[in-house]
């Protein structure tokens, strides 16, 4: 049962390879994303079982994340039917069949119990997302897939140095040299510090690459910039959980070798307030609103590395906010590429008024907005409310009013992009675009945005289970 | 048979000076193919036959030594270009630091705490004299070719770690790393056609359109 949840996409990748028809070949993304939707909900609601030697485990932090990248996903293959049908004027098999062979390898992540699979899983992402982002094949495009193929590439190979360290670092105890997460977990008390320090260090700045936390972020906002608005969502929303998952693996690791936690967690802080800080430079006077949302993805990675480092009664928050952040930035990456395509443009000068020319989308984008800068009564507020509040109690007084100056900053910085773009009139010597808000391109992000306002105002008793096992995991040392 | 391993090391250290040296791309791309089959030589030599062993083996050399120099041919050869031009730092003293940084790197595996059985021998510091090589590789060379060939040796030096410690890399691991190493340079290779056909170059130094004004 459990298989199907890799088997099922790579099926499917294999059917978009075969359909020879451009028009028909789309609707293979959602008859495969709804049904692994479905069957991943199945899984979490129940409790599985270790196959293969304790490989493959779904556990509540990987539910968590299974749950963040399916319905994300099942959301972007909808818009990718109504998306496509614009953009005839290119093949879509390499976007196809990359979309569901990277779903293949994310799922893979959630259920890794092997951080040496896990590792394998989460470069598979890496390359099966590169084709997509040259997906509109000109000269800035293939810069930008550069640019994430070197660095990315280079960072994760880092990340397997560090995997390495932390193997050796078994084999000088005196243990049988092994991968395998509760293994590791047991033997972590008894390991060299020496190597364990090389190795964290190793592994932060390899996922952390792979994540965008500054200062390693540097390919992000040409990435996000350039590839279109649904490979956008995925790479904001589900690159960076599965990255996110790889260091919660990692913490997992520190937390059972007790020395390094507080090393570790200092590292996360420094690195996470950072990425904020970065983010409100270049969020002001951003005038490409997607580099824009590249920002907002940097900053948002920062909060929950600054979660993560802050620790205990911050880590439901920092969970609940990696289902947050995926889903939001979800609605802001698909209603953009739908501006984007009736504008022609995704500067602010070219883009005015957005909200008369396309309500729904403009709406959409503007709600987003106010999501994802933390603004009630959208789910991302009460995630981040619950590790500002965990950031306080805990003493933090210095990271916790760093942390509410960036956001205030950060705050300002968006309203002065998304404002004018949405509001205002449109310009009257814009060219006329066959793009018009239809249910296939408008539905998708909207039932996003509402599943936002459900999880913020009343969210269901079965998630904040999940969630409080999730965090259950992160804080009792094994 | 360590003794054997401990000596083709020494020639895979040497092998990253001749790649520093080195303006031919051609001869570049040999040298980073004979370094992955001395690297696929070594289990054999520390480890008793076996058939995982003998799949590994061959699964390293055919990997390293024969699919992807060819994918980094064929991309040469479609891009037309037959040698490096002007790297950001000249050829001696790229070849100095890479002496220093090898110098360093048996300083360095000097201090660590390494298991007893270890200490003897040269994995450790060649291990990261290769990864420093191919950083530096990869950050002084403008052609997105010889970036890719800094990656490699990048990597090769991460797998000489790896050797020592086999037993936590089960076969299933090892194959699917060197799947995603294979699938990501035939990745690059594409892309690196599309520099080609984009810009009429692949002069890295040209990709600088995205950037905050």
């Amino acid at each position: 049962m459990i298989h199907l949840l890799v088997l099922l996409p790579l099926g499917g990748a294999l059917l978009a390879w075969l359909v020879p028809d451009n028009r028909l070949r789309p609707l293979v993304l959602p008859t495969i994303a709804i049904p692994h939707l479905l069957l991943s909900l199945y899984l979490i609601a129940r409790q599985t079982e270790a196959v293969h030697g304790g490989w493959i485990y779904l556990d509540p932090l990987g539910k968590i994340t299974l749950l963040a990248i399916s319905s994300l996903f099942a959301v972007c293959a909808v818009y990718a039917v109504g998306y496509l049908a614009y953009r005839q004027d290119r093949s879509n098999r390499v976007l196809c069949l990359g979309l569901l062979v990277c779903l293949a390898a994310m799922s893979l992540v959630t259920l890794c119990q092997h951080l040496g699979l896990l590792w394998v899983a989460v470069e598979a992402t890496t390359v099966s997302m590169a084709p997509l982002i040259y997906f509109n094949r000109n000269a800035r495009s293939i810069e930008a897939t550069w640019k994430y193929l070197m660095i990315c590439s280079v960072g994760i190979a880092l990340a397997l140095l560090g995997l390495l360290f932390l193997a050796y670092a078994t084999h000088v105890a005196h243990q049988e040299a092994t991968l395998l997460l509760p293994d590791l977990l047991k033997a972590a008390p008894g390991l060299h510090r020496s190597w364990l320090h090389a190795a964290f260090i190793f592994l932060l700045v390899g996922y952390g690459s792979k994540m965008g936390l500054a200062p390693l972020h540097t390919w992000k906002p040409d990435a996000y910039g350039e590839a279109p608005g649904l490979v956008g969502a995925l790479l904001a929303g589900g690159l960076v959980s599965c990255a996110f998952l790889a260091i919660l693996r990692v913490y997992q690791v520190c937390l059972a070798s007790v020395v390094e936690l507080a090393f570790f967690q200092n590292a996360l802080i420094v690195l996470g307030l950072l990425s904020m800080a970065v983010a409100a430079v270049f969020m002001a006077r951003q005038h490409d609103f997607k580099r824009m949302l590249a920002y907002s993805s940097v900053e948002h990675v920062g909060i929950l590395a600054v979660g993560l480092g802050i620790g205990k009664g911050a880590l439901f928050g920092v969970l609940f906010h990696l289902i947050n952040n995926g889903l939001t930035k979800g609605v802001l990456f698909l209603s953009s590429g739908n501006i984007h395509r009736s504008y022609g443009g995704k500067t602010t000068e070219v883009v005015q008024g957005a909200l008369t020319r396309l309500p729904w989308s403009g709406g959409l984008f503007l709600a987003g907005f106010i999501a994802i800068t933390g603004s009630p009564p959208f789910a991302p507020f009460v995630s981040e409310f619950s590790i500002i509040s965990a950031t306080f109690a805990t003493g933090n007084y210095l990271v916790g009013g760093l942390f509410l100056l960036f956001l205030a900053i950060i705050f300002i910085g968006m309203a002065l992009t998304v404002l004018p773009m949405v509001m205002g009139v449109p310009r009257s010597d814009l060219a006329t675009s066959d793009y018009r808000d239809g249910l296939l391109t408008v539905g998708p992000p909207l039932a996003t945005m509402l599943l936002m306002l459900w999880f913020g105002v009343w969210p269901p008793e079965m998630l904040l289970q999940l969630l409080r096992d999730g965090a259950a995991l992160l804080e009792v040392r094994p | 048979m360590i003794t054997f391993a401990d000596q083709l090391l020494v020639l895979v250290m040497l092998i990253n000076f001749i790649m520093l040296g080195t303006s031919r791309l051609a001869f570049a791309i040999r040298a980073v193919a004979v370094q992955g089959v001395v690297l696929g030589i070594i289990p054999g030599l520390l480890h008793q036959f076996s058939g995982h062993l003998l799949m590994i083996t061959a699964s390293i050399i055919l990997a390293k030594g024969v699919v992807i120099p060819w994918m980094i041919n064929d991309a040469v050869r479609k891009a037309q270009i037959r040698r490096e031009v002007e790297p950001f730092i000249d050829y001696v003293p790229t070849l100095l630091l890479g002496a220093v940084f090898t110098a360093l790197a048996f300083v360095f595996a000097q201090r660590l705490p390494l298991a007893p059985e270890h200490r003897e021998l040269l994995f450790v510091p060649a291990s990261i004299a290769t990864l420093m090589t191919g950083f530096l590789i990869l950050t002084t060379r403008r052609k997105a070719i010889s970036q890719v060939i800094g990656y490699l040796v990048l990597e090769n030096g991460i797998f000489i770690f790896g050797l020592l410690l086999t037993d936590a890399m089960p076969f299933m691991v090892e194959a699917g790393a060197l799947l995603d190493l294979l699938v990501g340079i035939f990745v690059m290779g594409i892309v690196i056609n599309h520099i080609n056909r984009e810009f009429s170059s692949v002069d890295t130094s040209r990709l600088q359109a995205l950037r905050e004004e």
